[in-house]
C-alpha cells in the first residue's frame, strides 16, 4: 500500500502522464480512505485551471479565452 | 494577413488545416498569437521581474519565430520553438544583469527529503496540521484581483528551478519530453521537481487564500 507521500507524487505525475491500471487502482483505494489526499487530488486539478486562467488572463479587459 | 478578417472559431479549424499542409498559418491567426503571447509574457515577467524587459524579449522571440515560419508543422512545434528562443533571451538578460540563471539548480535529493519531511510523518502520512483542506469555491477566486496577487507571491517563493519548470509545464503547456530537452534534465528529475513545486504552491495558496482568516482547526 502506498502512503500519502507516494500518493501525492503519483497525483502530481498524473498531470503529466496517464497512470497505469495498477497505479489507478492503488490510488482509488487510498483516496477512498484518506480525506487529505482526496483534497490534494482536487487541488491538483484546481491548480491546473488556475494556471491556465492566469497565463491567458488579460489584465486590462478580461478578454475571452 | 488572415483571409477575411473574422476570428470566428471556424477560422481556427481552417488554419489548422493549412498548418497540416506545412504552412504556418497559425502565425497568421491573431487570436492564437495573442494567447501565445500572453502565456509567454507571464513566464518572462516572472523570470525577469520586469514587465518592459519581458515584453521586449517576448516580442523578439515571436519575431524570430516568424522569420523561420516555414519550418513549423503545427502549433506544438511553433510553441516549442518560440519558447526556446525566449528562454535563451531570458538567460542572456539575466546573465547580463550578473545573475546566474542556473545558480539555483536542482536541489539535492537530500533536500528533497527534508522539505517533504515537514509535511509527512515517518510512515509517510500527512502530519495533522499539514493535511490539505477542502478549498471553498476556487472558481470565484480566479475572478478576484486579490487572489492573483497572492498567487504571484506564492510563485515568487518557489526556488528558481522549480518555478521555471512549473511554468514551462503549466503556463506554456509544454509536454514532458520538450521540457526535459529544453532544461537538460531527466524525466524523474522533472517529476520530482514538479511534485515539489505543486506541494509548495498548494500549501501557500491554502494558507494565504483558501484558509486565510479562518481559525485553523485543531490548534
Amino acid at each position: 500500500m502506498k502512503n500519502c507521500r507516494e500518493i501525492t507524487r503519483l497525483l502530481s505525475e498524473a498531470q503529466e502522464r496517464e497512470l497505469s491500471l495498477s497505479e489507478r487502482m492503488g490510488l482509488r483505494m487510498h483516496l477512498a480512505m484518506c480525506r487529505g489526499c482526496r483534497n490534494f487530488a482536487e487541488q491538483m486539478a484546481t491548480l491546473r485551471k488556475i494556471c491556465r486562467a492566469y497565463a491567458r488572463r488579460d489584465e486590462g479587459n478580461s478578454g475571452r479565452e | 494577413m488572415v483571409e477575411d478578417s473574422g476570428t470566428k472559431s471556424g477560422e481556427v479549424g481552417r488554419n489548422l488545416a493549412h498548418a497540416a499542409q506545412g504552412e504556418a498559418a497559425h502565425l497568421q491567426d491573431p487570436v492564437y498569437l495573442e494567447e501565445l503571447r500572453r502565456q509567454l509574457q507571464r513566464f518572462a515577467v516572472l523570470q525577469l521581474g520586469d514587465a518592459d524587459l519581458a515584453e521586449d524579449a517576448v516580442q523578439e522571440a515571436l519575431l524570430g519565430a516568424l522569420k523561420s515560419a516555414r519550418s513549423f508543422n503545427g502549433r506544438a512545434a511553433l510553441k516549442t520553438w518560440v519558447f526556446a528562443i525566449l528562454k535563451n533571451k531570458i538567460a542572456d538578460l539575466l546573465r547580463a544583469r550578473g545573475r546566474q540563471p542556473d545558480a539555483q539548480s536542482l536541489l539535492s535529493s537530500d533536500e528533497e527529503h527534508r522539505d517533504l519531511d515537514e509535511l509527512f510523518n515517518a510512515r509517510g502520512h500527512w502530519r495533522r496540521d499539514e493535511r490539505p483542506a477542502h478549498w471553498e469555491d476556487p472558481e470565484s477566486a480566479v475572478h478576484d484581483r486579490h487572489f492573483w496577487r497572492v498567487f504571484e507571491a506564492c510563485l515568487d517563493r518557489l526556488p528558481g528551478q522549480q518555478a521555471r519548470l512549473f511554468m514551462m509545464r503549466e503556463f506554456i503547456e509544454l509536454e514532458t519530453p520538450e521540457i526535459c530537452a529544453a532544461a537538460e534534465i531527466s524525466v524523474s528529475n522533472l517529476n520530482v521537481t514538479l511534485h515539489r513545486a505543486r506541494m509548495r504552491l498548494r500549501e501557500c495558496l491554502e494558507n494565504n487564500w483558501f484558509q486565510a482568516g479562518e481559525a485553523r482547526e485543531e490548534s
